[in-house]
């Protein structure tokens, strides 16, 4: 309960002035598409490709988080359920990848409706209690049911052809559709933070009795942001399944969970970038502290502490607070 | 009974067992400035919570230009033209002041759910709000979030946000407390000001406000309606005077 507060209040500190969008951010967007659009020539595109994946997923989640004010703790379910579905529908339908990850991306909306509306009559705590139970149930399913390929889950899922014309089987030309998706999905993240809608949500997440004072439904509004979010993160895993060729159950893992929650932490809960910047540290760190084994676990466990405890804004919160400025 | 805007019967709400409001009936006429008086614990705030559903009455019904609203939701209340203001200071805290009036004039576009666009439409509001962040005195505040604001002027931009919905009726809950005295000069001036087509009902500690301002006063004492009537009635009913004299109050 404390952490949530704080990373509530941490988050708010950093939000724009004016309503015209900050301009710098436009800067480090390029900035970014040029670092995207080298990156696979200097490290492995596959690498930079679960970077990316997780980076979107945390994005997505921090909409919910940093701007909705709203905590999950079961965001494994959309992107693992959109994981299983993508990789069904390229295997076993024979559908193109592009279709494939269209068909993951919608059954997390159709998930993030039902979690979602079931979700939102509880505040605070409650909500996130909410969101971990209904994520269980996902994993059970997941576990259960027989197109998931229970523990093995679905292997081998072939990467096809985009549109049928393209064949996705070199890793380089993958790289650049992986980039195109999730910088679309980024953008469209930061189009809704700074929207009339995201303002809405700033103001909900601020003070839910003054926006309903004031004539907002506020459930209509955070019903909004929990499907946008769940679709976020249900296309992020709706495509890392085609990049890997696998679905599995650590995708709908209370676990993962728990790293999107950590991932947006480290970078900064509420900041526009610091999601991309959390899920690149992590990620990193689970590739080159693979051969410690269990360890990984523990490490990240220490970063964890040690980030809440002695910067709480996250990296970048704590540049947004240094320079004054968000980001 | 025509002129009647809002009127609530036999309104009681209680907490477990403890009745804070009691049978309560008040009638605020069209176009009045109506003050809700009465010690601390009285009742007020609980009544405000009842007239605009951020609590359900235990019994009694609530109206609102004839028609029966008792079981309405808040924001539909505050769709109907009543919009409410709270005792502790309500605004957005990490938004600007400019930004925490736009939110309430960007109700003039009805919903916006719509995501996909950019926040740049909302600068058409702008001016709006420069104007009404002028009238409550906050005009060089703001580019200044509100949670650095001092107590007094973020009762100003909480007055400013309720005035940009354009409500019908306003129910404001000590909308002066721990205002400097220039300040209470300058929103009681204000209030008179927008009261010309609205209604008001009010809270209000300060008497000397209560008695220049208001056309009625209730007075309320644990949870139930002492007396009503203009300030001279009031201020000579002789319960009224032993509930002031005999409990705390300031
Ligand atoms: N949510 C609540 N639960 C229990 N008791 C409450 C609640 N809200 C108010 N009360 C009690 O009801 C009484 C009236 O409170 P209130 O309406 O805030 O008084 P006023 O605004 O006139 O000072 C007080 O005794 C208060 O303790
Ligand atoms: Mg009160």
């Amino acid at each position: 309960m404390s952490i949530m507060n704080e990373t509530k209040s941490a988050s708010f500190a950093v939000h724009d002035k004016q309503a015209s969008l900050p301009r710098h951010h436009a800067v480090i967007f390029i900035g970014l598409l040029a670092a995207g659009l080298i990156a696979p020539f200097l490290l492995a595109p596959i690498f930079v490709m679960k970077v990316l994946c997780f980076a979107l997923f945390a994005c997505a989640f921090n909409l919910l988080l940093g701007f909705g004010g709203l905590l999950s703790f079961g965001h494994a379910a959309f992107f693992g359920s959109a994981s299983y579905v993508s990789a069904h529908a390229a295997k076993v339908w024979g559908l193109t990848p592009e279709l494939a990850i269209l068909c993951g991306t919608l059954s997390a909306l159709v998930l993030g409706v039902v979690i979602g509306a079931l979700a939102i009559r509880r505040q605070g705590i409650y909500f996130a209690m909410v969101t971990l139970a209904f994520a269980q149930m996902v994993y059970f399913f997941s576990l259960q049911a027989g197109f998931t390929g229970g523990e093995d889950g679905i292997q081998a899922v072939p990467r096809g052809d985009l549109f049928g014309l393209l064949s996705l089987n070199s890793d380089l030309v993958l790289y650049f559709v992986v980039f195109a998706i999730t910088a679309a999905g980024m953008l469209l993240i930061y189009r809704i933070i700074y929207s009339p809608f995201g303002q809405v949500l700033k103001a909900i997440s601020m003070n839910e009795q003054r926006a309903v004072s004031l004539g907002y439904r506020v459930n209509r509004y955070k019903l909004t942001v929990f499907v946008l979010s769940a679709t976020l993160a249900g296309l992020a895993g709706a495509t890392k399944a085609i990049v890997f060729q696998l679905a599995s159950l650590t995708d709908v893992h209370w676990s993962m969970s728990g790293e999107v929650v950590l991932m947006t932490l480290i970078g900064g809960v509420g900041t526009v970038f610091g999601p991309i910047v959390g899920a690149a540290v992590i990620v990193t760190m689970q590739n080159y502290l693979a051969t410690f084994g269990a360890w990984v676990t523990i490490i990240q466990g220490v970063i964890f502490v040690f980030t809440v405890m002695l910067f709480r804004e996250g990296i970048v919160g704590v540049i947004s607070k240094a320079l004054k400025k968000p980001f | 009974m025509n002129d009647v805007l809002l009127s609530a019967t036999n309104l009681t709400k209680s907490f477990g067992g403890f009745v804070a409001v009691d049978d309560v009936n008040l009638h605020v006429k069209r176009g009045q400035i109506h003050a809700l008086i009465g010690p601390n614990g009285a009742g007020k705030t609980t009544c405000f919570n009842l007239l605009t559903k951020f609590l359900t009455p235990t019994h009694g019904t609530i109206s609102y230009k004839g028609h029966d609203i008792t079981a309405m939701s808040p924001a539909d209340i505050a769709r109907l033209g009543i919009v409410r203001s709270f005792q502790i200071s309500a605004v957005f805290p990490h938004l600007t002041a400019l930004e925490n009036v736009c939110i309430a004039l960007q109700r003039q576009r009805g919903d916006s759910f719509d995501f996909w666009r950019s926040q740049k439409v909302l600068l058409q509001f702008n001016d709006e709000a420069c104007a009404l962040l002028e009238d409550v005195g906050l005009s060089e505040f703001r580019d200044v979030h509100a949670a650095d604001l001092s107590y007094g002027r973020k009762r100003a931009l909480e007055i400013a946000t309720t005035l940009a919905v354009d409500p019908d009726m306003l129910l404001l809950d000590e909308p002066m407390a721990g205002m400097a005295q220039a300040d209470v000069e300058r929103i009681s001036e204000l209030i008179r000001r927008i009261s010309v087509n609205r209604t008001i009902l009010m809270v209000e500690h300060n008497l000397s406000v209560v008695a220049t301002l208001s056309d009625t006063i209730s007075v309320l004492a644990r949870g139930k309606v002492l007396a009503e009537g203009d300030y001279a009635t009031v201020s000579q009913d002789a319960r009224v005077i032993e509930a002031y004299i005999g409990e705390d109050h300031g």
